[in-house]
């Protein structure tokens, strides 16, 4: 038995049995990975894809309930989108895992909200769990492109430039072969 | 992941040794006359090329960067690749940073002896080693561009990947064939760091944005081979059961299913794809042996803990001081207003990585190869060589991204490796197995942040500073019968607490630890100690400061002088935090301060705190970190700004209780972690250091959890005597 679905514009024949959670879909039948699998029960927002434009958790929606619909993954956005661009930007990602995820609940909220307020970006973005705390910049990423001047919450560091002169050679030779300057000195 | 590592393999002089004998165990071979790392890598078939093993150059010059070290997002492979391109002279644009190879001799981290990513270790271990690769790979280029143009070498320049001299230049590209003819020096001269253009600088940023903001970076999650089986495991719902028996037949009929096996943790259950497996495992019944299993609850385990510090546990309990000194009689004695005394309690937390544990395993014989996030590739490789009986140096780890860590992926027994491995094997012909966990296996599965309890006692000087302090920490040991347990009290479970500029400051000392035995299978935990000493030690010194009626910054500066020496960094990091909050809090917000030291580094941090409902909402938190040398300011920032939200997400509302052995958790809907509505703005200033760098993935982590305390200290005169400050809806 096979359905057609309508991802990133193609209509694409699926052989898996019409229960099956659109995630595993795309990941195993149809080799679309940058949807990723975080919890399967629609928690964290990893599996984030567009359905006619609404952003939704494909852990927990069949493939049953997509006929007809306009399904949309990460890789539709192509890499150039300006939510792409300004992750680069801002060096958003850490381990990266949700960050197909954040960034389809991001462009589901600009194509709606042109000028999204910090509360916006909390509603829309709550959904969406990003364990290394990457919150900040993601936030300054969706405003720099929505084309808003973004919050200064991505502090520039203090400058750190190398100080000393010889001071990290003579720490790096006492370092090698003991233990550096190790926890609770 | 830990500290503890370079500690014990070099101070403690421990765990080569028995490092070999774990080799030699593993590699079911006994070889004589061998070095550990020879001993580790026998087998192991990973070509060096003319630059070294940490070098390549592209025919077009372009420069690849070989890291030794994992990247899940401590941002390493940036700081990393920018050590070599500054001693290079490369054009940073046209360098980039893949993984190495496993192989212990070659890229073994230089505190541990073993090929493994933790202890905040990456930058600060590969500092001289990739600053000598760099600036020696560089010389090579100067000698062929010298004898090609016949220009004395101290007359050639190399500047963004370009050579030049006696008026000609050329690329990288063009010299590569006469370069790699050129003896490696042994010890090429390294530049002063004042001459430094790319270290320390903004230039300094992320390789992996783009292909982890476009979907195309690669996860064990989204290997797929030719031919490849998926496997899911019925794992037992108590830890140390195992498999009584087992009735596969329902399984065998979801469709896709191909074959279930037992396996030493369980029912594996093979298919053609994830979702027939999950289906499969489904439809297994399994009846399970729980003869040996842990079956206490973890209210029962911490009431325990309690009783064995309040001096009620068994009587051959052994307790192991540190940090000790005068009489012991003194701390336990006094009574009254100069006698500070309270307890903590901490509870396990999960590491809970966006990416569950997931392995990719192909076995074909004795043959292996093992495409996963390896946190620790000699471990896995020795695990996996004891599978299947050859030598761990030829098991072959292609290492990838890992979808988070936080030290989950690096453990003693290489947990879901080791399974992967004997699944492939029952499956064999080199047929590829990829074992994938489900949220609810990776969050029942431990490796738990041990649950911990504290008891301090302090009495107090005339003006209200610490005379002595009484302390007693009670938990797991995550090192006991670990090849790398030392000798001493377990240091991942005192450090922080064990090395304190408050113990220093103060006369009389007298710390133990117990550690008695648990069930549960405990694991570090971003930031180790930390995770709990930190807590501890900032909020008892606030409690303290409220006694004595004083300012809980201007009381550290005083204890910090009193530390002298190991209170100089603390003192420093601290004015600089306090100096840029400024002088007035955001209105409605009330500031905490808290500051600790871990892996070499200090932070501090002053937090904005209101309550929200109830709740503890962390608004502003102004950093300051002494990280020696900043090799990648942003990334500094950004580890900062993470380990600022992993460290609040515990404190607020990480906890796993255990019913009869049970674990109560089993996704993000009872395992509540931080969202975007709830996360802080961090602000990140680094402190000048002329110091090499120190770490930076980990120290970011354990401060905010006291500085919230302290702020509610502040707001309502209340302290927090346990983790976390949210407690799970009952």
């Amino acid at each position: 038995m096979t359905s057609t679905l309508d991802i990133n514009g193609k209509s694409v024949a699926v052989k898996a049995a019409p229960e099956t959670p659109l995630l595993w879909v795309l990941r195993d039948e149809l080799g679309l990975t940058g949807t990723k699998f975080g919890c399967g029960m629609a928690q964290c927002g990893a599996c984030t894809v567009h359905v006619n434009g609404d952003p939704v958790r494909s852990c927990v929606t069949p493939i049953a309930a997509l006929a007809g619909a306009k399904i949309a993954t990460i890789e539709s956005l192509g890499g150039t989108h300006p939510l792409q661009q300004a992750w680069v930007k801002h060096d958003v990602p850490q381990c990266g895992y949700c960050q197909s995820g954040q960034i389809m609940s991001a462009a589901a909220l600009l194509a709606s909200t042109k000028s999204p307020s910090d509360a916006d970006i909390d509603n829309a973005m709550s959904g969406n769990i990003c364990r290394c705390g990457t919150y900040q910049r993601i936030r300054a990423a969706i405003k720099d492109a929505a084309g808003l001047t973004a919050a200064p919450v991505v502090a520039a560091p203090a400058a750190a430039k190398p100080t000393a002169s010889n001071d990290i050679d003579d720490e790096i030779a006492a370092a090698s072969g003991s233990t550096g300057r190790g926890v609770g000195q | 992941m830990n500290g503890p590592f370079r500690k014990l393999d070099r101070q403690d002089g421990v765990s080569r040794r028995d490092l070999v004998v774990g080799a030699t165990l593993a590699g079911g071979a006994l070889l004589v006359g061998c070095s550990p790392a020879d001993l580790m890598s026998a087998g192991s078939k990973v070509d060096v090329g003319a630059f070294g093993p940490f070098i390549r150059f592209d025919p077009d010059g372009a420069v690849t960067v070989l890291s030794k070290h994992i990247e899940f997002g401590q941002g390493n492979h940036a700081g990393l690749g920018a050590i070599v391109a500054e001693e290079l002279d490369a054009d940073w644009s046209r360098v980039k940073v893949l993984h190495a190879p496993a192989n212990a001799k070659l890229y073994a981290n230089g505190g541990m002896g073993i090929q493994l990513t933790g202890g905040s270790s990456a930058i600060s271990n590969s500092w001289e080693q990739l600053r000598k690769a760099g600036a020696g790979a560089r010389a090579m280029f100067v000698q062929a561009a010298a004898t090609r143009w016949n220009v004395p070498a101290d007359q050639i320049t190399v500047k963004d990947g370009v050579v030049s001299g006696g008026g000609k230049s050329a690329g990288f590209g063009e010299l590569i064939a006469d370069a790699a003819k050129v003896a490696p020096p042994e010890n090429p001269t390294l530049k002063d760091p004042k001459t430094f253009t790319l270290i320390g600088t903004d230039r300094v940023r992320r390789k992996d944005s783009l292909i982890k903001s476009n979907g195309s970076a690669r996860y064990t999650q989204d290997v797929q081979l030719p031919d490849m089986l998926v496997a899911m495991v019925a794992h037992a719902p108590r830890f140390g059961g195992t498999v009584k028996s087992f009735d596969a037949d329902e399984a065998k009929k979801v469709a896709g299913v191909v074959d279930v096996y037992e396996i030493p943790t369980g029912v594996a259950v093979v298919a053609d794809n994830t979702y027939a497996a999950r289906m499969g495992r489904e439809a297994l019944k399994v009846e399970w042996d729980e003869g040996k299993v842990e079956t206490r609850g973890s209210a029962t385990i911490a009431q325990q803990w309690r009783d064995i510090a309040a001096g009620k546990g068994p009587a051959d309990l052994k307790w192991e001081a540190f940090d000790s000194k005068g009489d012991a009689s003194v701390a336990s004695g006094g009574k009254g207003s100069e006698v500070f005394e309270t307890t903590y309690d901490f509870p396990y937390l999960a590491h809970a990585t966006m990416e569950p544990m997931n392995c990719v395993a192909i076995v074909d014989g004795n043959k292996v190869k093992l495409i996963h996030g390896s946190q620790a590739q000699t471990l896995d490789q020795m695990n996996a060589a004891k599978i299947v009986k050859t030598l761990p140096g030829s098991v072959e780890i292609e290492t990838l991204y890992a979808g988070g860590s936080f030290g989950r992926r690096a453990n003693f027994p290489s947990d879901y490796v080791a399974e992967c491995v004997t699944i492939a094997q029952k499956v064999g012909k080199g047929r590829p197995v990829k074992l994938v966990w489900t949220r609810e296996d990776d969050m029942r599965a431990g490796f738990f942040r041990p649950l911990v309890h504290h008891a301090v006692r302090v009495r107090v000087d005339k003006d209200g500073y610490p005379a002595s302090w009484r302390h007693r920490i009670v938990t797991q040991s995550i090192m006991k019968d670990s090849p790398m347990k030392a000798k001493g009290p377990d240091q991942t479970a005192i450090e922080g607490t064990a090395g304190s500029p408050y113990l220093k400051a103060t006369p009389i000392v007298d710390a133990q630890l117990a550690t008695p035995e648990g069930g549960v299978p405990v694991l570090w935990w971003r930031s180790v100690g930390a995770t709990h000493t930190a807590f501890v030690m900032e909020h008892t010194i606030d409690q303290l400061a409220l006694k004595a009626g004083k300012d809980p910054v201007e009381y550290r500066r005083v204890l910090y002088a009193k530390a002298g020496e190991h209170g100089a960094r603390h003192l420093a990091a601290l004015n600089l935090a306090v100096e840029k909050a400024g002088p007035t809090p955001t209105p409605g917000f009330t500031r905490g301060v808290a500051v600790h030291e871990s892996f070499g580094s200090v932070v501090a941090q002053v937090a904005e705190v209101k309550l929200v409902d109830g709740e503890p909402r962390v608004g502003r938190v102004v950093t300051a970190i002494d990280c020696g040398l900043a090799v990648a300011p942003d990334q500094v920032a950004a580890q900062v700004e993470g380990g600022t939200c992993y460290g609040l997400s515990a404190a607020l509302y990480g906890e796993v209780t255990l019913t009869d052995g049970r674990v109560d958790q089993s996704n993000f809907d009872t395992y509540r972690v931080l969202r975007m509505n709830e996360a802080p703005v961090v602000e990140t200033h680094v402190v000048p250091s002329g110091n090499p760098p120190s770490g930076v993935g980990e120290p970011g982590t354990p401060v905010i959890a006291p500085a919230v305390a302290n702020a509610l200290l502040a707001l309502s005169k209340t302290p927090t005597g346990r983790l976390p400050f949210v407690r799970a809806q009952a």
